[in-house]
């Protein structure tokens, strides 16, 4: 198949996560215009822009900015640089193989085909809906994920009601209640169905209890009554089982109910693809290299796993930019490894130490959810390897247990881990080279010995 | 009697929880459980002068969207943010604006500047 | 004057307006709603029963049958959503097996084809999914599957363009006889109730065409009326006669999965019958989702489609005897709707016996959907000897759907893209619905004029995000389609505003 066009590395996405995967790409050697950024919005900078709250930047710029900010400075490096860019443009398909064929569409280009070496995934996520929560009741209009709230106060400068319940702590519920507050509506609860807030507790504290919101845990909405418009909505309190408790119910009226219930990878086009996926991510399955299980397709950001900072996204694409320019630059040096590959469909001659070098499984155990990435060749890492992860609960005083081979390798104690935050290891090349017959690599978290 | 206060520190992600004693007269006399000298002043501040930083929108005429989003260049105190919301939605600027322009200064005759934190371009 | 006059734009309603559109007539459907298919219609589980369950006789079994022979060729002329995914009726006990021996025995009686009995180790042959515990099962190989949504709106479009005039928002308050005519009020429910009350109360009269009005309140004057009211059916009868009916609405809840569920059935998959229905079925829908449900039960408010938890819950249990492993991880969102059960049982398909020209299609619950084209052909026929008029020869009874961007080829995509720059800006991510799409679906016939009217006609908004990403974009849009401000936007019904006002 020829395709219309031609690109190094095609990343798709153009938030943060693309953003950064591209100047990174650029720094480390892949020309600029042999890279194509592909975003869906009008803009570049992607959910950053209707993020306009502060506290984006404080480990990347060691300063505190907003999100259009925070997006803008990408957004210059990008532009300084001429990395070429589509806007209002939608990928509609990518084909696996040596090279990859991307489908996309836009009103000036009509419907065209780009040939691409690599393809960086950086679509981001999207919230978990109200159908998806079952929750029961009338399906008036009034009811919005925070998202949605988000886009048609900041961007719009439209409210969407006066007078709010919000169901789920996330990090943009907390905002919103914030927001919503600020432009003069009155938010009446914050109800949380975990026994812990599922956002940051500096938001908690500047978002809720600046305010005096009420913050309840352990509590869900069982019923939306109006017909037309939101009229109220009774919440209630859970038990351990998660199911409402009888006689518990509060009811709040309220013209407005906003879901901050959870963000889900978008990954439509990585299932297309035929990549690995993750079931507790809902993201793809990486290597060291943020490679996925499809050669040449890299991962980063909220479309790999859901992360709690901006600043690790940039920080994790950085690093899906810099292994993509590595795995062009290595074709393009040795053509026969390239073919090689293509046509065997897996890696060849130098590779062949990789494809014969079984990597080291990293293992999600204990409280661990999930780790990113879940396997490392040693040769391919960096001299520092980030593993990130989550918890699946609140511990105090517990410690982060790194097992080689089953034998406690390190343990690292934490005054708390929280599923709202993401965690991370740091792993050093040299001691996995140490390290006699690395197989697997297990994250786990000690609880405290009771006393 | 002293005063003790358990805050959570929101200089950054990780939230310490931070302990404050204050003394009868309601000077600092201890801070505790925080990581990082961000975190001892943001303590020594919020029992005394809790401050915070105010983001919303101001309206734009003959933007090509029709609010551009605006936050305070420093720290109000934090009893004063919704008198600031109030002089930010009275404001009014014409497209285009870019990040930094300053849209209402010295708010509230508090010494901080409103300033725009997007660019938007004026409709052709 | 209006020669006939529909209560009613549903799947009922839109079916018999078409097929009264075959004549040189004037036709007019009112509909309290904002667009077609509000009612009845729009939560349904979308089967084309293949007619096994009516009694042998009864106007449902031969509306059913007919419907069901006339369906594959209707969505060829009409251009809906259709496939013939057979269905299986399942049983788990020598009691079941007798069930469905009755009704193999029933459904040959009303002349449905191919029926057969098969094992529950074939059955799992065709449907590896299914419970081992099911021992038996009736294979119906004409049983399909439709898009009720579309299979509305394309009746109600095509009515539209030969000739039949739709009025919405328009509640019907009030029927007289008098003399050779009716005298119907309606009022105008998509006026803003805050809105102060009109100063001109006496109307313009009653024009030429049929019908005066005010700020609120219309009157038409029709020789005959047709009541296709849905669960209301029973008001409207009871306005002009004294042979009173009673419909119950009976409420089913639904929950619906993601398209990545497709496969997860082919056929649908019925339990053994009740009284009170044919229960909780698990089928494929026309675009790929699994649809599970519905429940039965028998409520006073004619309004009251909310969904409950005890329902939800029902829905999964009774499934779940059907397919262990359904995936209800992949839930997108969950519905109920009212069916309308008139006492008898039965469809009422007649004009009243004590008021001429007030012709009832009352009591259509499932298999009303199915029978739908049927119902449309006997009550036009009905009507077409009591009152006769020329052949409208101008009739013509097809209809274009708009294109779909998500099912074409590569070729196609590109072809509706070098024709209309629209079709290649993607406003549903989830359903890959575009631009073009949407203003097609608001500037059609009978356009769509909500965000629920969009949903129905292109499937913005029907994926898993719900609308999420494509709600801004959509109002946008249908904003600038329709000339209005984004703040007089509702989801479906008058006053279900999306917005409500300005931040500042």
């Amino acid at each position: 198949m020829t395709a219309d066009r031609k690109a190094k590395i095609v990343i798709i996405g153009g938030g943060p996560a693309g953003l950064a995967a591209a100047s990174s790409a650029v720094k480390n050697g892949t020309a600029a215009e042999d890279i194509l950024i592909i975003e869906r919005d009008h803009v570049l900078g992607g959910i950053l822009n209707q993020c306009i709250h502060n506290g984006f930047g404080l480990h990347t710029f060691n300063e505190e900015l907003t999100g259009p900010e925070y997006a803008q400075r990408f957004i210059n490096i990008v532009e300084e640089e001429k990395v070429p860019f589509l806007l209002d443009t939608i990928v509609v398909d990518v084909s696996a193989g040596a090279t990859k064929i991307i489908s996309v569409m836009n009103k000036t280009d009509g419907f065209f085909t780009i040939a691409a070496d690599a393809v960086i995934l950086a679509m981001g996520c999207r919230e978990r809906p109200r159908g998806a929560l079952n929750i029961p009741g009338y399906r008036p209009a009034g009811i919005y994920t925070a998202g949605t709230a988000q886009r048609f106060v900041n961007i719009e400068g439209r409210m969407p009601g006066h007078e709010v319940v919000i169901l789920g702590s996330g990090d943009i519920g907390l905002i919103m209640a914030r927001r919503m507050t600020l432009e003069g509506a009155k938010v009446k609860v914050v109800a949380e169905l975990m026994p812990y807030s599922g956002g940051l507790k500096r938001n908690i504290v500047q978002c809720l209890d600046d305010f005096g919101i009420p913050l309840k845990l352990s509590h869900t909405v069982i019923d939306i009554k109006g017909k037309e418009r939101v009229e109220a909505v009774t919440i209630a309190e859970v038990g351990p089982d998660r199911k409402p408790v009888p006689g518990t119910e509060e009811t709040y009226t309220c013209d407005t109910l906003l879901l901050s219930c959870g963000l889900i990878p978008e990954n439509e086009l990585s299932s297309q693809l035929g990549v690995e996926m993750n079931r507790v991510t809902s993201g793809p399955v990486v290597n060291e290299s943020l490679e996925t299980s499809v050669p040449g397709v890299f991962a980063c950001g909220n479309v790999l796993h859901v992360h709690d900072l901006v600043d690790y996204v940039s920080e994790e694409a950085t690093a899906a930019g810099k292994c993509a320019a590595k795995y062009v630059n290595a074709g393009q040096e040795s053509e026969v490894y390239r073919t090689d590959a293509e046509s065997a469909g897996k890696p060849a001659s130098e590779a062949d130490k990789h494809a014969a070098d079984i990597p080291i499984e990293i293992i999600a155990r204990d409280g661990v959810r999930y780790t990113v990435p879940s396997t490392i060749h040693i040769d391919r890492m960096e001299d520092l390897q980030k593993i990130r992860f989550r918890v699946g609960a609140v511990y105090r005083d517990a410690s982060v247990v790194i097992d080689f081979n089953d034998k406690v390798f390190r343990s690292q104690k934490k005054r708390i881990l929280a599923p709202g935050e993401m965690e991370q290891v740091i792993l050093k090349k040299s001691d996995l080279e140490a390290a006699p017959d690395l197989k697997t690599i297990t994250i786990r978290i000690e609880e405290a010995p009771k006393d | 009697m002293n005063k003790i206060t358990e805050l959570t520190c929101i200089r950054c992600p990780i939230g310490c929880q931070i302990t404050v004693t204050q003394d009868e007269t309601g000077k600092v006399i201890d801070i505790k459980g925080n990581s990082c000298p961000n975190g001892y002043k943001y303590a020594g501040n919020e029992v005394v002068n809790p401050t915070r930083i105010v983001t919303s929108t101001v309206r734009v005429e003959g933007g090509e969207l029709p609010v551009v989003s605006v936050k305070t260049a420093g720290d109000i105190p934090k009893g004063r943010m919704m008198d600031c919301m109030r002089e930010i939605d009275k404001a009014n600027v014409k497209a285009p604006v870019a990040i930094g322009d300053v849209i209402i200064s010295n708010c509230l005759g508090l010494g901080v500047n409103i300033v725009a934190t997007r660019n938007v371009d004026a409709t052709l | 004057m209006i020669d006939v006059l529909v209560i009613g734009a549903g799947v009922t309603g839109s079916a018999i307006a078409r097929e009264l559109s075959r004549r040189q007539r004037n036709v007019v459907v009112l509909e309290r709603g904002l667009d077609v298919c509000e009612g009845t219609t729009k939560a349904n589980s979308g089967i084309v029963h293949a007619g096994h369950d009516a009694k042998p006789g009864s106007m449902k079994a031969k509306m059913n049958v007919r419907g069901s022979e006339m369906m594959e060729e209707l969505s060829k002329e009409l251009d809906f959503p259709y496939r013939r995914n057979t269905s299986l009726v399942i049983g788990f006990s020598d009691e079941d097996r007798k069930t469905l021996e009755d009704l193999l025995e029933q459904g040959k009686e009303n002349g449905v084809k191919g029926l057969e009995i098969i094992s529950g180790d074939e059955a799992r042959v065709k449907e590896p999914d299914l419970s081992d515990k099911v021992t038996c099962a009736l294979l119906c190989p004409t049983g399909g599957i439709v898009d009720p949504f579309l299979l509305n709106i394309a009746l109600a479009e095509n009515a539209n363009t030969n000739g039949v005039e739709f009025r919405f928002g328009q509640e019907v308050t009030d029927i007289k006889k008098s003399g050779d005519h009716f005298t119907v009020t309606a009022v105008d429910v998509s006026a803003e109730k805050t809105e102060a009350a009109p100063d001109n109360n006496s109307g313009e009269g009653i024009g030429s065409e049929g019908y005066g009005s005010n700020a609120f309140t219309t009157t038409y004057e029709a020789r005959a009326v047709v009541n296709a009211a849905g669960v209301y059916a029973d008001v409207f009868h009871n306005m002009v006669s004294e042979n009173k009916l009673k419909i119950t609405a009976r409420r089913g809840e639904y929950l619906l999965m993601d398209r990545k569920t497709q496969g997860f059935v082919n056929a649908t998959i019925f339990q053994c019958p009740t009284k009170m229905g044919k229960g909780v079925l698990v089928t494929p829908t026309t675009h790929g989702n699994l649809l599970i449900g519905p429940t039965s039960v028998d409520i006073d408010d004619k309004e009251c489609t909310a969904t409950t938890a005890d329902g939800l819950d029902t829905v999964l249990e009774k499934a779940g005897l059907s397919a262990e492993h359904i995936p209800t991880r992949q839930v997108i969102t969950s519905f109920a709707g009212l069916r309308a059960h008139e006492a008898g049982g039965d469809f009422i398909l007649s004009e009243a016996d004590d008021c001429q020209g007030f012709f009832d299609a009352a009591g259509i619950e499932s298999p009303g959907l199915t029978a739908s084209p049927a119902i449309g052909e006997y009550m036009a026929e009905l009507i077409n000897e009591k009152y006769p008029a020329p052949v409208n020869k101008s009739f013509d009874g097809h209809r274009v759907g708009i294109p779909c961007m998500s099912t074409a080829s590569a070729e196609e995509r590109k072809e509706l893209v070098s024709k209309n720059p629209l079709y290649a800006n993607v406003v549903c991510r989830c359903e890959l619905v575009t631009e073009g799409e949407i203003v097609d679906a608001i500037n059609r016939p009978l356009g769509a004029k909500t965000l629920d009217g969009i949903k129905r006609r292109v499937r913005a908004g029907m994926g898993r995000c719900q609308a999420g990403f494509c709600t801004p974009k959509q109002m946008d849009i249908l904003a600038r389609e329709l000339g209005i401000d984004q703040g007089d936007i509702v989801k479906s019904e008058p006053g279900a505003h999306m917005l409500e006002g300005r931040t500042k």
